[in-house]
């Protein structure tokens, strides 16, 4: 099973297009978390939002996650092993602010396990591979030491 | 999200999470997480609902530390936080990769400790960089 998720701020529609389109050519099991958006998916399993324990599970059992390029999204696949394709939501078609989404999928874009399509096109394409992605190796569930312990310091520092 | 990564450093401390999102409240069960309006920028009026919000519940809980990844209510969490005598600390959200968040800046330097999550934007009066949630 796929999992889709566009967060629940904004909807996403230019991406999801995509992956019904594919997903009604391939008939791959898809289930997607579409957010604010009143599209009729027709070839895939659909809900605006998701409690975080369904969420979580839908993490935990997929094969591989097509997301926005949101950092939740990105840690929950990292932190559960999943391979993630991560098209970044763009300020030119008011999919979001401004495009910070851009600038994570650029620098996160070569860590293992992350995938980045730019845009509709290369989406299709790692849609195409979607079962030969690899995920990145496992990663803590924590910040890494030293900014754990930069801010434990800190709090520790003066407690009454 | 990148909070909850920090939580090994709260150690022993009791903690209050402060959300914009009421699902959020279950991946914290052992402790109290109060919901807030959200809002950005753009919106007034919410902005105004929001601080008062989180005014009330800061007065209730008197917080002796603040930490926040941002946006909006982490702006108004470190200020409120500041006039009740807490110590805040602002981690610039790692999403903000190429410069800092708005309200980074702007509340960044009220904040007693003001961090970034990207090497390269560290700057010597601040943020610093001391690691990142990933």
């Amino acid at each position: 099973m796929i999992f889709v998720t566009v967060g629940s701020e904004i909807a996403f529609d230019r991406m999801l297009s995509v992956v019904d389109n594919w997903a009604a050519s391939t008939g791959e099991e898809v289930f997607a978390q579409i957010g604010p958006s009143e599209m009729q998916l027709s070839h895939v399993q659909y809900k605006q939002f998701l409690p975080p324990a369904e969420y979580q599970n839908y993490i935990k059992h997929c094969t591989a996650i097509i997301a926005h390029a949101g950092m939740g999204t990105i840690l929950s696949a990292m932190q559960h092993c999943k391979p993630v394709v991560i098209m970044p939501r763009m300020a030119k078609y008011q999919e979001t602010r401004n495009d910070h989404q851009v600038a994570t999928a650029r620098r996160l874009g070569n860590r293992a396990g992350i995938y980045v399509a730019m845009d509709e096109d290369a989406l299709k394409e790692q849609l195409t591979n979607i079962h030969l992605l690899k995920a990145g190796g496992a990663v803590s569930s924590y910040a890494s030491d030293e900014l754990i312990e930069t801010i434990k310091c800190f709090i520790d520092g003066k407690s009454k | 999200m990148q909070l909850l990564r920090l939580r090994p450093a709260f150690g022993q401390h009791s903690v209050s999470y402060l959300t914009t999102i009421e699902g959020n409240k279950s991946t914290v069960p052992e402790s109290a997480c109060f919901i807030v309006k959200d809002a950005t920028r753009w919106d007034k009026f919410g902005l105004i609902v929001m601080l008062c919000q989180i005014m009330f519940i800061m007065i209730r809980v008197r917080p002796d530390v603040v930490i926040t990844t941002g946006a909006a209510p982490g702006v108004f969490a470190i200020r409120i936080g500041k006039l009740l005598r807490a110590r805040t600390i602002w981690v610039d959200s790692m999403a903000n990769v190429d410069a800092l968040s708005m309200s980074g800046t702007l509340v960044g330097p009220y904040a007693d400790l003001w961090l970034t999550q990207w090497e390269d934007l560290e700057r010597k009066n601040g943020p610093f960089y001391k690691g990142s949630v990933l």
